[in-house]
């Protein structure tokens, strides 16, 4: 693939600055000889229009859900209004300067507000921060919560966090970040938390408990009143990783079942792009006993003026520079203003209908190892489909159908993971797309397997050589003359 | 692959090497599988105590990072040093030329629970 | 469909979760609306906010600077902006080669062997930096330097706190530069920023020399480094920055760009996404994520970090934005900012009553001690509808009677005269 630095370059005119010729002579005039910059800057100048070719050539290197079906498990991909980008491009909200004064700043001010209501009321849950800027980072402000709350009640014993063995990564990533330690509680034969294994490792030094609703496998905590029943009587409190809200969005609500962190991926469930990887954001709700806790500074309405509060005796001090990602939040605002209650709900039914859809047509052709209505995603396994075909081959392959591949590989209690989530905006037609093409999948795979090991042949690159990446990382350009 | 008869193996999948004192230890050819293409080996230090249950080394492919866990107390007499700039080593010879750290034993009665090699392929068979 | 799922209605698929949880379940009481009444509603939000129209001399971190169309425009095509990470590198290799570029760019820029894709902003960029150095010399303490921007301070505390981690603050002097005279022992990282909450640079020649064992962790702000020599050259091991004046909007302060630079050595410990070179099947250059096993979805509890998303589509912007100015236009733009903002400073110490608080060189940024007069003439600059910060945000850092300015390229020859006659005009 080329590289901007691969370009041949072109002269620089200056034309995207006013001219002044004074200003490099009064740099070189005034700035102290031991501080100028000596070392060549190797940035190349690249026209106008190469920019332009280069970056498009390589967008069409990439896929998007513009592009097509994009069932990754988890992430929730479904499509983003573009009333959302039309907003965060409004030079009323993209040129605010966050320390503008708050009687500039009442629009601004008031989009952090109202959306902090909303996200209130899906979670039923009285406190929110909005400052979290990724879902990581929700899990880590909660878990900041979490030792600010028993530092204060001089509980210091409670250094433990619980998780399922089927927990996202950043979850036990997160607790460590924040001084605790993990321990892993299993789940039982249908996939939720075994109870008797809860009881067992709940005692006065752990902290909380971090669960997925519905978990990783789709798949609903039914036990989940008796599971945060426990949790609190055992002095602990509960964290819900909101990755999978979509599966009940406007239908049940977090705090209803016992939560007293929650987190949402505005990125996944309230529409605003992924970004190829970020900016997301990561708002938290809390249940009262934890809201004193909340970073600074949180927005407030006073006499009709709404305005930043600094003053906050308990709180764990500041997650992110400001107020986490403005516009991101903006965008969420602008999909919950045209959602409605309605529009909420639809959500919810659509994303579990879609998925449950998708697993009962394909347990027929894949391993499906829990067997049982899902909510908005399903897990199947791509073991036993055929000799020496894995997984991996099998998601390769679908990238010569056009379809990104779902989620691979986790949650790791299944082996051979291939995780699912269509979620309401796919319609029918594309779903049966899908569902053709798994098919096919499967037949090749029995038939004719080296098509799906050569996989991918119909995508820019060919399958890439991953051990050399991890062995000897490149991770600059290698300008010839560093060599 | 046949697991050597005279190695001891762990539920971890390490295997053991005893020679009077000391156990030669690493993963078995099933670790070595189950991780793909080795990238990196974290090797402890010469000197450092080997704690039963505790993680002694760590071995890492491109999608998964596997623990070496101390069967055995001890102290760590060698290190497989190659294994800095030739990790896949472990993929090629996973019982021999991949053997990752030395411990000198400091209770031989720990060796008794471990399993043999029939016991060990009977263990990986059932999954 | 719900056929073929064996059901009879939609409620059905609602079962398993518990009753008594669906019977407390409230509505956020809101109506659905049409885009054009959203996009209304919206469009009077966006109105209410003054601050967008007014002449902006705001800076601490975020600045008012010039955004080329050419970065907007290439950043809103949708294969771009709403992909997923990377993690199927075949049909993701738009999203990894940029990756590369920003990576390189960065490094070009600090002088720095390695960079990560990007963190959500400078603050937790800083942040994670310094529990990078607690990882790597394992000694719980460090020293700050106490002119860091307030929000950086602030989020670094947070994190320190939580980490176990004592922050000894270090003074300035009266050049406003960071003074190593109490320097403790036993620290894991001396961290400064420059330029700093004054906007003077500090000079980092011998500060490695200094500070024994501890890991040299500066912050800096990315547009300065095309006229000064970068931290590199001075033994840093780690920089971090916020990369907003690299061609993104201010945005009320979100999202933002956290920029991560480290040596070689410390590749392991780096936190953050890493696009690698590598090759495909048929042995074409490719990119895919590299050292993945550092990442939280492989490591879990023994990652090297928690992050998960990052900012991709801002480093893609910033990305952009480099390659159309260049190595030439990011010294022009950044000599503009340093001209404009020096011509300011020099006409404003010029007035009786007012002077430069510190002798320390600046870029784009300075504070002016006046005596006695510092909040009548931010009233008057505020009433003449320009944005100034008030000395309230100094007095944090134990000077009154300050203003902060910061000039960047957008700022006039008419602004600057306008703002000199208001000036002079204060008695």
């Amino acid at each position: 693939m080329k590289t901007l630095f691969d370009c041949r370059c072109s002269e620089y005119v200056g034309g995207l600055y006013p001219r002044d010729d004074e200003a490099m002579r009064s740099v070189d005039a005034i700035l102290d000889s031991s501080l100028v910059r000596q070392r060549p800057l190797r940035i190349p100048h690249l026209s106008e229009p190469q920019i332009a070719r280069h970056y498009t050539e390589l967008s069409k290197l990439n896929y998007g859900v513009d592009d097509g079906f994009y069932p990754l498990g988890s992430c929730t991909m479904k499509y983003n209004p573009k009333l959302n980008e039309d907003m965060a491009r409004l030079p009323g909200f993209a040129g605010m300067h966050p320390r503008a004064p708050m009687a500039f700043s009442q629009g601004a001010l008031q989009v952090l507000f109202d959306l902090s209501q909303y996200l209130k009321g899906i979670a039923g849950m009285p406190g929110v921060s909005l400052q979290p800027v990724a879902g990581a980072h929700g899990e880590l402000a909660g878990m900041f919560l979490l030792k600010k709350h028993f530092e204060r009640m001089g509980d210091t014993a409670r250094k433990r966090i619980l998780l399922p063995d089927s927990a996202h990564g950043t979850n036990p990533a997160s607790a460590v970040v924040a001084g605790f330690s993990v321990t892993q509680i299993p789940s039982d034969a249908s996939g939720m938390v075994d109870l008797d294994g809860l009881r067992e490792a709940l005692d006065d030094t752990v902290a909380g408990i971090m669960l997925t609703v519905p978990n990783t496998l789709g798949i609903f905590e039914e036990h989940i009143l008796e599971v945060t029943k426990l949790v609190h009587e055992a002095g602990a409190l509960c964290y819900f990783d909101g990755a999978n809200l979509n599966a009940f969005l406007g239908k049940a609500r977090p705090g209803d079942m016992g939560a007293d962190i929650f987190h949402f991926n505005l990125h996944k469930t309230l529409s605003t792009p992924h970004g190829g990887g970020g900016p997301g954001a990561g708002p938290i709700a809390v249940s009262e006993i934890l809201v004193p806790y909340l970073p600074i500074p949180r927005i407030v309405q006073v006499d009709g003026q709404y305005a930043l509060e600094w003053d906050a005796e308990h709180t764990i001090g500041s997650m992110h520079a400001f107020y986490g990602n403005f516009l991101v939040a903006l965008k969420a605002l602008t999909y919950v203003l045209q959602l409605g209650d309605d529009g909420l709900r639809q959500v919810g039914e659509n994303a579990v209908l879609n998925a449950n859809y998708l697993q009962a047509v394909l347990k027929a052709t894949y391993c499906l190892p829990y067997d049982r209505l899902c909510k908005h995603e399903f897990v199947l396994s791509g073991k036993d489909l055929a000799d020496g075909v894995s997984t991996l081959d099998i998601a390769k392959r679908l990238i010569d159908y056009g379809i990104h591949p779902p989620t691979v590989y986790f949650p790791l209690i299944v082996r051979e993971a291939l995780m699912i989530e269509p979620t309401e905006t796919e319609s029918k037609e594309s779903l049966d797309r899908f569902i053709e093409a798994m098919r096919a999948i499967a037949e090749e795979a029995k038939t004719n397997p080296e098509l799906l090991k050569e996989a991918p042949r119909n995508a820019p690159v060919r399958r890439l050589d991953q051990t050399r990446a991890a062995k000897q990382p490149v991770l600059t350009y290698p300008f010839p003359e560093d060599a | 692959m046949s697991y050597p008869t005279d190695y001891k193996y762990t539920k971890d999948h390490e295997w053991i090497q005893v020679d009077g004192n000391r156990a030669r230890i690493g993963i078995t050819q099933h670790a070595q599988e189950e991780l793909g293409d080795i990238v990196f080996v974290e090797l402890p230090a010469v000197g450092d105590a080997a704690q039963a249950g505790a993680n002694l080394a760590t071995v890492e492919s491109v999608k998964a990072v596997g623990d070496v866990v101390a069967p055995l107390n001890g102290s760590v007499a060698e290190v497989n040093s190659d294994l800095e700039s030739a990790p896949e080593t472990i993929n090629q010879s996973p019982h021999q030329e991949g053997w990752i750290v030395v411990v000198e034993i400091a209770d031989p009665s720990q060796l008794e629970g471990l399993m043999d090699a029939a016991g060990y392929e009977a263990f990986i068979a059932a999954g | 469909m719900l056929a073929a799922i064996g059901v009879s209605d939609l409620e059905a698929l609602f079962r398993d979760i518990p009753q008594e949880i669906r019977d407390r379940f409230q509505p956020i009481g809101l109506e659905a609306k049409s885009e054009m009444e959203v996009a209304d509603a919206l469009g009077s939000m966006a109105a209410r906010n003054d601050a967008a129209t007014r002449v902006s001399f705001l800076g601490g971190g975020i600045y008012d600077h010039y955004v080329p169309s050419i970065v907007p425009n290439l950043l809103s095509r949708s294969e771009f902006y709403t992909a997923y990470t990377p993690y199927q590198p075949e049909i993701s290799q738009g999203t990894l080669t940029a990756m590369f570029e920003f990576q390189t760019l960065v490094c070009e820029l600090t002088g720095m062997d390695i960079a990560n894709a990007s963190m959500y902003d400078g603050s937790t960029a800083l942040a994670e930096a310094v529990l990078m150095a607690e990882r790597l010399r394992k000694k719980a303490r460090i020293a700050v330097a106490s002119s860091l921007f307030e929000q950086v301070s602030r989020v670094l505390d947070t994190y320190c706190w939580a980490a176990d981690i004592e922050i000894l603050r270090l003074p300035f002097d009266e050049r406003g530069c960071v003074s190593l005279e109490t320097l403790p022992e036993e620290l894991s990282a001396v961290v400064l920023q420059t330029p700093n909450a004054f906007g003077v640079i500090e000079p980092l020649q011998g500060i490695k020399d200094q500070i024994g064992d501890a890991m040299l962790v500066v912050a800096v702000n990315p547009l300065s480094l095309a006229l000064l020599e970068p931290p590199a050259s001075f033994g840093a091991d780690i920089v971090v920055a916020e990369g907003q004046p690299l061609g993104l909007s201010m945005g009320f302060g979100g999202p933002l760009l956290g920029i991560f630079a480290t040596r070689d050595a410390y590749v392991r410990q780096m936190p953050g996404r890493m696009s690698g070179r590598t090759v495909d099947a048929d042995g074409n250059v490719g990119y895919t994520m590299a050292a993945q096993t550092r990442e939280q979805h492989i490591r879990r509890e023994r990652a090297t970090s928690n992050i998960c998303t990052n900012s991709a589509l801002c480093a893609l912007a910033a990305t952009i934005y480099m390659a159309s100015a260049g190595a030439h236009g990011l010294r022009h733009v950044a000599a503009l900012n340093f001209s404009r903002a020096h011509q300011l400073a020099k006409r404003l110490a010029s007035m009786e009553g007012i002077e430069l608080a510190f002798q320390g060189e600046f870029f784009n940024e300075f504070v002016l001690r006046i005596p006695g007069r510092a909040a009548a003439v931010h009233e008057a600059l505020s009433e003449a509808g320009f944005l100034v910060e008030p000395s309230a945000v100094l007095e944090a850092y134990g000077l009154t009677d300050a203003l902060r300015f910061a000039v960047t390229e957008k700022r006039t020859v008419e602004e600057i005269d306008r703002v000199v006659d208001i000036v002079g005009g204060v008695r």
